[in-house]
């Protein structure tokens, strides 16, 4: 039970693989651990990195649409506001169209309407100095009787 | 295994016995404990051998299952060494991996059949043989009068000659010269109980789980007959439960023997 020699041998031999120890194996392990640690830690920071990089795109692609569909939305706007123009526009055209060609009928019935009332006039006229030259059974000189028979013409 | 002539005592008196081939006639001294230091030194090449050949090839990178393995008892035990020592650990956290490893690694010893070395070194003429040197107080003493010493270096080397004198006289009680050989008794106890308390608690425990072991093996040469069985089949349930017990008390072994080494130089490292 008493400690003797072997306590001497012993030591040495405690001695010598705390020496290993030291020496081969707690600075390699401890190396790989700590370069593991450096390399998860900046993996984490990387992942946090690319997950505040994929929030700050997901703004800007949402700022993109909403921008891109006011430009559509105003766009679809200014073409409504351009058709209506364009319609209003041909609409007053056509108004001034129709007014003008309007017009010009008027203008030709009124100058038919005249032509047929001369012709009128005339016929009437020849009518009545045919009619008058058979009642008195001579012939009318058209030509001496001319006021008289265009007063008659004028009073048809 | 049979009961030997002299029945239990002399079975139990024969498996305390150390092998000491050689040297006992040049005095108790040198009367070596061959099974020990076998054992002691196999466990500790395979410790080296082990983590060596894992820290050789330890990558950064995904590590291996044994190289994981390795780095958890590194770790848990670097861990113990922060959470008590605030400096340098590059010497203490390698001892401390070293006392629990060895350690547990010697007291695991206490797991195998305590008749299956001593059975094998009989074929080969070899009478006895125990097999956990943990329970040799040259073992237990060896390691712990090494952190002793550590101990004692770790102190000059943080407070110096004179400042570590200047503690041994003047604490605790005061400066006064009166004072001094009562401060100085008390620190020489305090610094020797040390050494004497860690290396018997872990002799204590691996000696007593192994008496243990062995007064159950006495059951398994009981004799012949219905109670003679009746012992053999409760000496393998109380050996199954000591042993199963026995785990967790040579893991707490380690581990305090590796905290109290700890704790005592970074006592030694800090000042009073």
């Amino acid at each position: 039970m008493i400690p003797n020699g072997t306590l001497i041998g012993e030591m040495i031999a405690f001695a010598i693989l705390i020496w290993f120890c030291v020496q081969f194996i707690w600075p390699h392990i401890n190396k790989a651990i700590e370069e593991r640690q450096v390399k998860i830690a900046e993996g984490l920071s990387a992942a946090e990195r690319a997950h505040a990089e994929l929030k700050d795109a997901d703004t800007k692609v949402a700022d993109e649409i909403r921008k891109a569909r006011q430009q559509a939305s105003e766009i679809i706007d200014k073409a409504q506001q351009q058709a209506n123009g364009i319609l209003d526009k041909a609409r007053a055209d056509a108004i001034v169209e129709i007014n003008r060609l309007k017009a010009v009928a008027q203008d030709d019935i009124a100058a038919m309407a005249q032509q047929a009332r001369e012709q009128l006039r005339e016929r009437v006229g020849a009518l009545a100095v045919q009619g008058a030259s058979k009642i008195v059974q001579r012939e009318v000189d058209a030509s001496t009787h001319k006021a008289l028979l265009d007063q008659l013409a004028a009073e048809v | 295994m049979a009961r030997e002539p002299g029945g239990l005592s002399e079975y139990i008196q024969h498996h305390l016995t150390h092998l000491i081939p050689v040297g006992k006639d040049y005095g108790d001294f040198w009367a070596l404990h061959i099974d020990s230091i076998t054992v002691s030194l196999v466990l500790g090449v395979l410790f080296c051998l082990w983590f060596w050949s894992k820290a050789r090839k330890a990558t950064a990178g995904v590590p291996s299952k044994g190289q994981a393995f390795v780095e958890i008892i590194l770790e848990f035990v670097d861990g113990q060494v922060k959470d008590v020592f605030h400096g340098d650990r590059r010497f203490l956290g390698p001892l401390a991996l070293t006392v629990f490893v060895w350690v547990f690694l010697m007291n695991a010893m206490d797991l195998l059949p305590v008749d299956l070395l001593p059975w094998i070194t009989e074929k080969f003429g070899i009478g006895h043989f125990r097999a956990v040197p943990t329970a040799d107080t040259n073992m237990t003493f060896a390691m712990s009068i090494t952190v002793f010493l550590l101990i004692i270096v770790y102190s000059f080397k943080a407070k110096g000659f004179g400042g570590y004198m200047h503690e041994l006289f003047t604490a605790p009680f005061g400066k006064h010269p009166v004072l001094w050989p009562f401060n100085f008794a008390l620190n020489l106890v305090e610094l020797v109980s040390k050494p004497v308390s860690l290396a018997m608690r872990l002799f204590g425990n691996m000696y007593a789980g192994e008496l243990v072991f062995m007064l159950i093996a006495g059951l398994f040469s009981a004799g012949a007959g219905v109670a003679g069985w009746t012992l053999y089949g409760m000496g393998i349930i109380g050996y199954t439960v000591w042993g199963l017990f026995h785990i967790l008390i040579i893991s707490i072994q380690a581990f305090i023997f590796m905290v109290l080494t700890i704790v005592y130089i970074s006592m030694a490292h800090d000042h009073h």
